[in-house]
C-alpha cells in the first residue's frame, strides 16, 4: 500500500502527486495525507472521474486520509476493453471522422462554426477515438494557426489519431505554411483511407 | 534571477478569495444602519460589484478596492493583471474611472526591483483606463499582494444592476473562462505557451472597451465574472428569481483549458465553487472538463451581461471585433425549479 503524505501542500499538488502514483500502480491502493476539506473533495473527485473506489476519513481538524483503490475488478475491465478494441481494430471496424466544412450542418454560417467547434471537442471526450480525422475544403480552415479547434485536435492527435488535411485544399486557401497540427496529404491517401474505412462520420 | 521571482507565485489570483459561502455568513451578522441612506443606490445588499453613493442627479460615486497575490511569475505583468482585475469593477456598473490608489503587501527582504515593477505595470494599466494614481499604503507582509481601491463616476439613471436580468434575455460574455486552469497548469509547468499567452492577454484586457460597448445597449444586468467562477456570478445576478440555461458548446474558452481540466490541475477554489452553487446547478450529458470550466475561478474575467435577444447579435459583432473569444452563453428565464440548466 502506497502512502502519500500531502499535508501543508496546496490544490492541485496533492491530485497530481496521487494520480503520478497510481498511474504508476497496476493494483492495490494509496492512502493520500491531507490537512484540509477541499482536498479531499478533489482528490474524491479524481477518483470518481477515474472510475476508482475511495473512501476518506477525517482523522483531526488538520489532518484527512483518503484512500484510492485500484481492484482487480478495474483490471478486468480494463483487458476485457483492450480485447475489445483489438477486434475492433479491424480494417471493417476503422472508424474515419470527415471534416469537409469548417461550418456543421447548413443554415446559418455562424452557428455552424460554433457548431463544429463544439463538435470537435465532444469527440475528445468520447471513449473511443476515431482512427483518422480527414479534413479538406473548407474542412482545412481547422487544423491552421489561429483555429479553435486546433488544441482539441493537438489532444487527440497525442493520443495516436492521425489528422490528415488536404494539401490542395490548404494551398487553394493559402494556408499552407499554417498547418498547426497533424500533417498534409493528398487525395490518393484520403480515397485510400476512404475505401478501407469501417465507419465514416460525417457530423 | 528566476529564483525570487518563483518564491513570488504561489498561486494566487482570484484563486486566493475566501469563498462565497463562507463570506455570506460573515456578512449577515454585521448590523446594519438603522436608517437608510437613500443616496446610497447600491450597497453590499445585492452582492454587486462595487457601492454606487449619488451626489447629485447627474453623478454618483463608484467605490471599489481589490487585491490579490501573484498568479504569475512576471512582476509587471501581475502588476497589469491586478490593476485591470481591480478596474472592472467599476465597468461592471458602467462608471468611469477617475482615481485609484495603490494597496501594497510586500516582505522587506525582497528585491524593491520587483515592487517596482508591479507599480509600473498598475500605473499603466490605470492611465489607459482614463485615470490617476493618486497614491497608496504599503504593508510589510510575508507574501506581495497588490491591488487598488478605485473611484469612478457615473450618471445614477445608467448604472448596470447586478441582479436586474429579465426573462428571454440572453446572456452574453466577452472574455474566454479557463484563465484559473491555465494559470494553475503553468504552476506545474504544464501550459502549453499558446495557452499562457492568451489567458495573459485576456487577464491584462481592461474591461473599458466591452463596458463602452454595452453602454450603448439596454442592459438588464452585468457583472465581471472573477473568483466565484461563471456559476457563481450568474448565480447573483438570478437572485431576484430567475433561472437562467446554458449552452456548453458556446462557453467561449481557452482552449487547452479543459484538456488541463482533464489532467486534474485543479484548484481549491474551483471546488469551493462548486460547493458553494452545486445545487442550483443541474448538468445535462456535459463532460467533466467542461463543469470544471464553469466552476474555474477566473482572475480579471470578462463582464457578463444580460441583455434583449434582439440586440445581443450586434452586441456580440461589436465585442468580437476586441478580439478575444467571447458569446452568447445561454439564456434567461422565470424562475424554474434549478436555477441553472447547462446542456
Amino acid at each position: 500500500m502506497e502512502r502519500i503524505d500531502a499535508r501543508g501542500k496546496t490544490c492541485p499538488l496533492p491530485v497530481i502527486e496521487t494520480k503520478k502514483v497510481l498511474d504508476t500502480m497496476k493494483e492495490g491502493s494509496v492512502t493520500v495525507l491531507v490537512d484540509n476539506a477541499i482536498a479531499v473533495q478533489n482528490l474524491c473527485k479524481m477518483a470518481e472521474q477515474k472510475k476508482m473506489q475511495y473512501s476518506s476519513e477525517k482523522q483531526s481538524e488538520d489532518c484527512y486520509t483518503v484512500t484510492i483503490t485500484i481492484s482487480e475488478d478495474s483490471q478486468t475491465t480494463a483487458n476485457q476493453s483492450e480485447t475489445v478494441s483489438c477486434i475492433l481494430d479491424n480494417r471493417e471496424q476503422k472508424t474515419v471522422v470527415v471534416l469537409s466544412s469548417d461550418c456543421m450542418g447548413n443554415g446559418d454560417d455562424v452557428l455552424g462554426r460554433i457548431l463544429m467547434k463544439g463538435f470537435v471537442y465532444a469527440l475528445t471526450e468520447q471513449e473511443h477515438l476515431p482512427e483518422t480525422i480527414l479534413l479538406y475544403n473548407g474542412g482545412a480552415k481547422l487544423s491552421v494557426e489561429g483555429a479553435e479547434t486546433v488544441a482539441d485536435l493537438k489532444l487527440m492527435e497525442a493520443q495516436g489519431v492521425e489528422i490528415l488535411t488536404c494539401g490542395t485544399c490548404l494551398n487553394h486557401y493559402g494556408l499552407s505554411e499554417k498547418l498547426a497540427v497533424g500533417s498534409v496529404t493528398n487525395m490518393y491517401r484520403i480515397a485510400e483511407i476512404l475505401a478501407n474505412a469501417g465507419k465514416v462520420i460525417r457530423p | 534571477m528566476k529564483q525570487e521571482e518563483i518564491v513570488f507565485c504561489k498561486g494566487g489570483g482570484c484563486t486566493a478569495k475566501l469563498g462565497a459561502g463562507v463570506l455570506e455568513r460573515v456578512l449577515s451578522c454585521l448590523p446594519k444602519p438603522d436608517v437608510k441612506d437613500e443616496n446610497l443606490l447600491i450597497g453590499y445588499e445585492s452582492s454587486d460589484d462595487a457601492a454606487v453613493y449619488r451626489i447629485s442627479d447627474e453623478i454618483a460615486i463608484v467605490q471599489t478596492l481589490d487585491f490579490f497575490p501573484p498568479m504569475v511569475e512576471d512582476p509587471y505583468t501581475f502588476g497589469q493583471i491586478a490593476a485591470a482585475n481591480a478596474l472592472s469593477d467599476i465597468y461592471a456598473m458602467g462608471g468611469e474611472v477617475r482615481t485609484a490608489l495603490n494597496i501594497v503587501c510586500f516582505p522587506e527582504k525582497m528585491d524593491l526591483q520587483i515592487l517596482g515593477e508591479i507599480m509600473q505595470g498598475g500605473n499603466e494599466k490605470v492611465l489607459e483606463a482614463g485615470g490617476v494614481l493618486v497614491g497608496g499604503h504599503s504593508i510589510a507582509d510575508t507574501d506581495v499582494k497588490y491591488g487598488l481601491s478605485v473611484m469612478g463616476t457615473i450618471h445614477p439613471q445608467h448604472i448596470f444592476s447586478n441582479d436586474g436580468v429579465q426573462a428571454d434575455d440572453v446572456l452574453l460574455l466577452t472574455k474566454p473562462l479557463g484563465v484559473g486552469l491555465v494559470c494553475t497548469a503553468a504552476r506545474i509547468g504544464e501550459a502549453s505557451k499558446e495557452a499562457y499567452d492568451l489567458a495573459i492577454r485576456s487577464m491584462t484586457t481592461l474591461n473599458k472597451y466591452a463596458s463602452e460597448i454595452l453602454r450603448k445597449y439596454q442592459i438588464h444586468g452585468c457583472t465581471d465574472v472573477t473568483g466565484f467562477g461563471l456559476l457563481g456570478h450568474l448565480k447573483e445576478m438570478l437572485a431576484k428569481g430567475y433561472s437562467a440555461e446554458l449552452d456548453s458548446i458556446c462557453i467561449p474558452h481557452i482552449p487547452e483549458s479543459l484538456a488541463y481540466a482533464d489532467a486534474f490541475y485543479l484548484t481549491a477554489a474551483a471546488q469551493r465553487n462548486r460547493n458553494h452553487v452545486e445545487d442550483l446547478v443541474e448538468f445535462q450529458g456535459v463532460p467533466f472538463a467542461m463543469e470544471e470550466l464553469l466552476f474555474d475561478p477566473q482572475t480579471s474575467g470578462g463582464l457578463l451581461a444580460s441583455l434583449p435577444k434582439e440586440e445581443a447579435q450586434q452586441a456580440l459583432q461589436e465585442i468580437q471585433a476586441l478580439g478575444l473569444p467571447c458569446g452568447i452563453i445561454g439564456r434567461v428565464l422565470k424562475k424554474e425549479k434549478q436555477s441553472i440548466l447547462v446542456r
